[in-house]
């Protein structure tokens, strides 16, 4: 916007100048980012993914976390799955396909056993970010300082116990120590060291958890792929519509001189 | 081209015996010769004339998309946030029009914003245009509450926690603060009872005053007639009709000429509504999906981009008063720059170079300001730079009857530049 604005006002010399003021900021604004950043690269496009993603959450996450604002029978829609298919699959803590994803843990006794309510997982992937909870779920280690035995590298203290340990095994984590400037160090986290396999290989894991997180991206917004459609159609539209309205104009302007 | 009618010894057909049926009764040929068919304009305009228009088609889009929002939304901290994602979940459409309301809320400023400056660069805040000014700085200010307030309703962390330091704000007035900030929330924190204010003020009180306020602003506009980018009063040579020479009717050539920017411009807002509605988190941002917790502070507050440039201006102080006054000015001063700018010439094709200079340090800081009021206050650097930028912008203003007054400008063209097909 910058250039486009300094273009038409054509002061390209104190333009530039202040432009070099206004570029120096951003260069400042490096650093800081979490422990782990690897990307989640899942495909709500995909359907299959998606249903080993709905598994995997009625299986290991439903009992603690709700997804409050998600409803059985859409689900089933979105995922392709019939109504029989879903009872027997995944409605264990509901009586009707037409409700949501509740628990019956009650809030106040989840924070005296964990400290802490687990969160509701509706729109976890919009507000955290879906490569977050990805580096989470993988980001467990071995902490026999805290009570679940387990820390996060991506939570320091997390209070959630480490509930897919079965799956990935156990690792420890490696920390360094950086000089972080003024004599100071911190423990920066470095990489993981696992110590006892697990039921699945490191990238079975990985898939089981980005399928989850798959999941969770199309709960967070089920609409996603719908709106996407309809957005291609809307453009066509315009651009015909478009194209169209710049004739008219044409003819309408010609006997301006 | 409705001469032929109002010329004929009687209506002939069924339509215009309805047409003078209705004219005797309510000015509607008349209105739309006024405002419409012999409104004219000057031929020259270019693309930043469009914002104007696009500015009105936003706001029809917040009113329709706001009503039927509100046909779901429920205004209590209980109920807020869910409703919020019933409207995105199981209403039919709903999620549609939730997007369009919040893309057209950021759309509202980037086309106010340009419309600003396309006043800024051609004078169009020059006298007889004052008044006109004055009410579109009236409506940039009911926005902003309007945006505000609307910002509370989904009730977020961001919702909750913007809402929060903005209103604290007030306490910063002299003696009454604390009474002032109690008085605006209804309560001793915000609550389920603000949240019902400012449901009720965003959508019945500030949108009222707005329709009026833009009609007062198109009806000042058609008083003075539109300038152009020559800043040619076009009114002062017209023809043996009295048709201004370089004018041409609103009707039909600006009308076709708006609807393509129309276009133009749904295809932009399109593109952002279906494909990044959350805007990389500027347009919605990432924490208000967390519903809002009064007992946890979210690492950092920012106000969502619209405001971030005078966000920094508050925070470029130390003191939360001399912040809260700084910023207060900053919109304030708008008003007076009619009379600040001292020079002549309107458009900026036929200022100085001192002006230009200006302008562009002007739109330079605004930007700065508002990527310096996304960023998180901990940086010294930032708070350095955003002092430099406040200044600077204040600058622009308080200096501007100083650095106007000899300026050196360029003789201005007796009629507007045009070429035919520009």
């Amino acid at each position: 916007m910058p250039v486009l604005v300094m273009k038409s006002i054509r002061l390209s010399a104190l333009a530039a100048t202040c432009l070099a003021m206004l570029g120096a900021v951003p260069a400042l604004a490096a650093g800081g980012g979490s422990a782990m950043s690897d990307h989640a690269g899942n495909d709500v496009g995909n359907v299959a993914s998606l249903q080993r993603g709905a598994r995997n959450f009625v299986n290991y996450c439903l009992g603690c976390h709700s997804a409050q604002y998600v409803r059985y029978n859409r689900l089933a829609q979105d995922l392709q799955i019939s109504e029989q298919q879903l009872i027997d699959n995944l409605m264990f803590a509901a009586e009707k396909p037409t409700e949501t994803m509740r628990i019956s843990m009650r809030p106040a006794d989840a924070e005296r056993w964990f400290g802490v309510a687990p969160p509701d997982l509706s729109l976890i992937a919009r507000s955290k970010g879906v490569d977050y909870v990805y580096n989470f779920l993988r980001g467990f280690y071995v902490d026999p300082s805290r009570a679940t035995g387990v820390n996060n590298v991506m939570l320091q203290n997390a209070a959630m116990p480490h509930v897919l340990w079965e799956l990935q095994g156990e690792q420890q984590a490696v920390f360094e120590d950086v000089n972080v400037g003024e004599g100071m160090t911190q423990k920066v986290f470095k990489e993981f060291q696992a110590t006892s396999p697990g039921q699945l290989s490191p990238e079975e894991y990985d898939q089981f958890v980005r399928d989850t997180v798959n999941f969770l991206d199309y709960v967070a917004e089920p609409m996603q792929l719908e709106r996407q459609r309809l957005g291609i159609g809307v453009l066509a539209f315009l651009l015909v519509f478009g194209i169209l309205a710049y004739l008219l104009k044409q003819e309408i302007w010609k006997d301006v001189k | 081209m409705n001469s032929a009618r109002t010329e004929a010894a009687a209506p002939t057909s069924r339509f215009d015996r309805l047409i003078d049926w209705i004219d005797e009764r309510f000015p509607l040929t008349s209105m739309i010769k006024e405002h419409a068919t012999e409104y004219y304009a000057a031929k020259n305009f270019n693309v930043w004339y469009v914002f104007g228009v696009l500015a009105i088609v936003v706001l029809v889009i917040q009113l329709i998309t706001g009503i039927f929002l509100t046909m779901n939304y429920k205004p209590s901290a209980e109920d807020a946030f869910a409703s919020v994602e019933y409207i995105m979940r199981d209403v039919e459409w709903g999620w549609l029009i939730r997007y369009m309301h919040s893309t057209g809320a950021s759309a509202f400023f980037i086309v106010v914003y340009l419309h600003m400056f396309r006043a800024l660069m051609y004078g169009s805040y020059k006298n007889p245009r004052e008044l006109l000014w004055i009410i579109g700085v009236l409506i940039y200010l009911a926005l902003m509450a309007e945006a505000f307030m609307g910002y509370l309703l989904p009730w977020g962390q961001m919702s909750y926690w913007g809402a929060q330091v903005i209103v604290s704000l007030f306490g910063a007035v002299p003696g009454i603060g604390e009474g002032l900030v109690e008085w605006i929330r209804g309560d001793y924190f915000i609550s389920d009872i603000t949240l019902n204010r400012f449901f009720a003020l965003h959508v019945v009180a500030v949108p009222l005053a707005l329709i009026l306020l833009v009609v007062m602003h198109i009806l000042a506009l058609h008083e003075t007639g539109s300038l152009n980018p020559d800043g040619v009063e076009i009114k002062e040579r017209k023809d043996s009709r009295g048709i201004p020479l370089d004018g041409i009717a609103f009707h039909p050539y600006y009308t076709s000429k708006d609807l393509v920017a129309i276009i133009v411009f749904l295809a932009l807002f399109s593109a952002v509504m279906f494909f990044a509605p959350e805007m990389g988190g500027y347009f919605l941002e990432h924490a208000n999906f967390e519903p809002s917790n009064p007992l946890k502070t979210p690492e950092y507050i920012a106000p969502v981009w619209y405001f971030t440039p005078f966000y920094a201006i508050l925070r470029s102080v130390p003191s939360k008063a001399w912040g809260a006054f700084l910023m207060l000015a900053a919109i304030v001063l708008l008003f007076f720059l009619p009379w600040l700018d001292r020079c002549r010439v309107k458009s900026i094709r036929y200022r100085g170079w001192t002006f230009k200079a200006a302008i562009a340090t002007f739109v330079v800081s605004f930007i700065a300001l508002g990527y310096l009021g996304l960023q998180p206050a901990t940086e010294k650097v930032y708070v350095y730079a955003a002092r430099v930028f406040t200044v600077l912008y204040f600058l622009f203003f308080l200096a501007m009857p100083f650095y106007t007054r000899a300026e050196k400008t360029k003789p201005v063209p007796e009629r507007v530049v045009y070429q035919h097909g520009e």
